[in-house]
């Protein structure tokens, strides 16, 4: 029997029992609409991490740290390479070269320093750190309130909301809903602070002779270096609140203060790394304590840190953290993928249990049927288009269904969120493909389920089918 | 099967090719059949010997289980013989494989009941279509040669009704219309008018010898009914007990002619 013939006589053959086919079919839907469900919040969820991750930078960046920094020493991975006091600095000519290296998008000092900040005469000590302008496409400042640095230089400063609160003498009291921070920014935009901080100032031929005294002692001559510490002010203004999670865990994100880089860079500030690296900083140009370094894209962080390993450096990327992520959520879609396929496999049953009593419905009309020339094929591929069709319309409707459940939870969801003030956020994800392996599966889930009644209505004796009242 | 315009209403129809004509249509040889009931074995063909011409009109005849419903049905390919064999055409069915059977069923054999055995859900159109799906012959044609076969029967009007709607002779002859849908050159008709009245019956019964005398189609009928038997078939088989008892020829059935015969119809 040609495709055609056999489809027509199979839906009509459907529409015959509607009630009990319409159940069945009914089956199938819930069964894959529950496998589609399943899968859609696995993969929704799957990529609404990943794109807070990639958003939050910690995919593309690489964090450099000197092997001098002796806060790493003794770490497995580090063992090989450089002893750390002949391993080099991490100073500027340094971060221009691991600029020029293929794939890296930026590489920018990590400057950081505790300092002193008045506003309103009143001091406050706290953690300051530069942002580079690339910063400002980042998740975390995304939702700055007021706006980001007009310039590089600029000498403006944007304000982690805890630290708005402490300036403005409002300490979140526990239990009550936390101030916005669009309250916090308003009273305080365009006003100024006044950053107190330790200016590195180089005096190489002022102190060239208590450098020479100092040195004496080492192996091979180095050029001696000195500098003064003196303290400065840099006058601030207010541009920006932003509320960063303090428990982040990027870097910059940590300090309560943040300044542009360009201005953070030529403040000169003294940094901790400085006393340490007095004895080889040869030159004025300024040491890092670490660099980060952006990369193209992720897929590229691990040749990015393998070429800066081989210049002898320290790297440091999350990369690994972000692979057992996935691994996690390829484990999450099977498991989800199971309990969805429970429901399809109860549908299964309920199409063998159909066809089963459809054959004993028409097990005369099989009958006539085999008696006017029907071959047992013909009859097994009826059945068999009887199981498809309602498979695949069940498969159809799932899809519909399973789809619908998504969007209601998701808009559920972010009704919930917005109540409690989050950003909405798609959780719910139907990719093509899942709608072609939902309908694909549940078609041939039917065929397989359709696989014993047809074999048994097409293996009827039509003498006793014919018989049969 | 090549199909013509006139597949129906030929007189003198080339049905059966002179090989055929020559040696009987069906020769039934030493025919078992056997069923085990629990521990009781149930002789329901038992050694049967019989030759069918081509062309000729025998009855079967005896009373309910003399086992001439299963001579048919193992005529027809729908029940395999215990022993022996049934050869139609020089083919021996026994040894056909099910498709084999199943497509001798398709284009050899047509067939009649006592129930008709219309499908219910169909209209007579397409129950008499049906045949020609399984025979895969084109979307097309199926169309006009079911309303002709509709009109052969006289249904052409009723073609869209269901079978409840129409009445025992009405269905009978839709059963008639499907059976010769793919040219048979065998009829085999099962008790065709045990649930109809006389005068009902006697008009399907017309129809069953036209079909013998104007298409030269070899025809086995089943019935309990001597008279019936008597008044149309041109040969008397007498079963009982499974066993063939008696084989008269029927003057009376081949000389009653309404009609003039296929000149090779018989020798």
């Amino acid at each position: 029997m040609k495709l055609p013939d056999l489809t027509e006589l199979a839906l009509r053959n459907l529409r015959e029992s509607l009630l009990r086919n319409s159940l069945t079919t009914i089956g199938i839907s819930v069964g894959v609409a529950s496998l589609v469900a399943m899968l859609s919040l696995g993969i929704g969820l799957q990529q609404l991490t990943s794109r807070r991750l990639m958003k939050s930078g910690l995919f593309d960046t690489v964090v450099v740290t000197s092997r001098r920094d002796l806060r790493n020493f003794g770490r497995e991975e580090e063992r090989s390479g450089p002893a750390p006091a002949e391993s080099r600095i991490l100073d500027e000519p340094t971060r221009q070269e691991i600029e020029r290296l293929p794939n890296v998008s930026e590489a920018y000092p990590d400057i950081r320093f505790i300092t002193e900040l008045r506003y309103e005469d009143k001091p406050h000590l706290t953690m300051v750190a530069a942002l580079p302008t690339s910063a400002k496409s980042s998740d975390a400042f995304e939702t700055v309130q007021g706006q980001f640095f007009s310039s590089d230089v600029a000498p403006e400063a944007i304000l982690q909301k805890a630290f708005a609160e402490e300036l403005l003498g409002k300490t979140p009291k526990p239990g009550i809903d936390e101030t916005k921070v669009a309250e916090l920014a308003a009273p305080l935009m365009g006003k100024e602070l006044t950053m107190r901080y330790a200016q590195r100032e180089t005096s190489k031929s002022a102190s060239s002779a208590e450098a020479a005294d100092k040195t004496t002692s080492g192996d091979h001559s180095v050029s001696s270096a000195a500098y003064s510490v003196v303290s400065r002010e840099q006058k601030l203004k207010i541009v920006g609140v932003a509320d960063l999670d303090p428990e982040s865990m990027r870097g910059p994100t940590r300090a309560r203060v943040f300044l542009p880089l360009g201005l953070a860079e030529s403040l000169h500030v003294m940094q901790p790394t400085d006393l340490r690296e007095i004895s080889r900083a040869a030159s004025d140009q300024p040491v890092y304590s670490s660099i980060s370094v952006r990369v193209k894209n992720p897929s590229q962080v691990q040749k990015v840190e393998d070429a800066i390993k081989k210049m002898g450096f320290n790297t440091f990327s999350i990369l690994d953290a972000s692979r057992s992520i996935q691994q996690f959520f390829k484990v999450l879609d099977v498991f989800l993928g199971i309990f969805g396929s429970l429901a399809l496999a109860v549908a299964f049953i309920g199409i063998v249990n159909t066809l089963v009593m459809a054959i004993l419905e028409r097990r005369r009309e099989i009958g006539i049927m085999k008696a006017i020339g029907a071959s047992d094929g013909d009859i097994r591929k009826l059945f068999f288009a009887e199981a498809g069709a309602m498979g695949l319309l069940g498969g159809i409707v799932g899809v519909a269904l399973g789809w619908a459940i998504g969007q209601v939870i998701n808009v559920g969801t972010n009704i919930y969120l917005k109540s409690q003030s989050f950003p909405a956020e798609h959780f719910w994800s139907v990719p093509w493909w899942l709608v072609a392996f939902a309908l694909a599966f549940s078609f041939f889930v039917s065929l397989a389920a359709g696989l014993y009644p047809a074999r048994r209505a097409a293996r009827l004796d039509p003498v006793q089918a014919l018989r049969y009242e | 099967m090549m199909s013509s315009p006139d597949r129906f209403s030929s007189k003198n129809a080339p049905v059966v090719g002179t090989a055929v004509v020559n040696s009987p249509a069906i020769r039934v040889q030493q025919l078992c059949r056997h069923y085990r009931m629990g521990e009781t074995l149930i002789r329901a063909v038992d050694g049967v010997n019989l030759e069918v011409r081509a062309g000729e009109f025998i009855a079967l005849l005896g009373s309910s289980g003399s086992g001439k419903s299963s001579v048919l049905n193992l005529i027809a390919g729908l029940d395999r013989p215990t022993s022996g064999s049934v050869i139609v055409h020089e083919r021996d069915l026994a040894q056909l494989s099910r498709e084999e059977l199943a497509h001798y069923r398709l284009h050899t054999v047509g067939m009649v009941f006592q129930s008709f055995n219309l499908i219910a859900s169909m209209t007579l159109a397409e129950n008499v279509e049906l045949p020609m799906r399984f025979a895969e012959v084109d979307r097309a044609k199926r169309d006009s040669l079911a309303n002709e076969a509709l009109a052969r029967v006289g249904l052409e009007e009723r073609k869209n009704h269901r079978p409840s709607e129409l009445s025992g002779g009405e269905q009978q002859r839709a059963a008639l219309a499907r059976a010769l849908i793919n040219r048979p050159q065998l009829l085999l008709a099962d008790e065709p008018t045990g649930n109809l009245d006389s005068h009902t019956g006697t008009e399907i019964m017309n129809m069953i010898r036209d079909f013998n005398q104007q298409l030269g189609m070899t025809i086995v009928m089943v019935t309990h009914e001597r008279a019936l038997a008597e008044r149309y078939a041109q040969r008397l088989i007498f079963l009982a007990d499974g066993k063939l008892v008696g084989d008269e020829s029927n003057s009376a059935g081949a000389t009653e002619k309404d009609y003039p015969r296929a000149e090779t119809d018989r020798p």
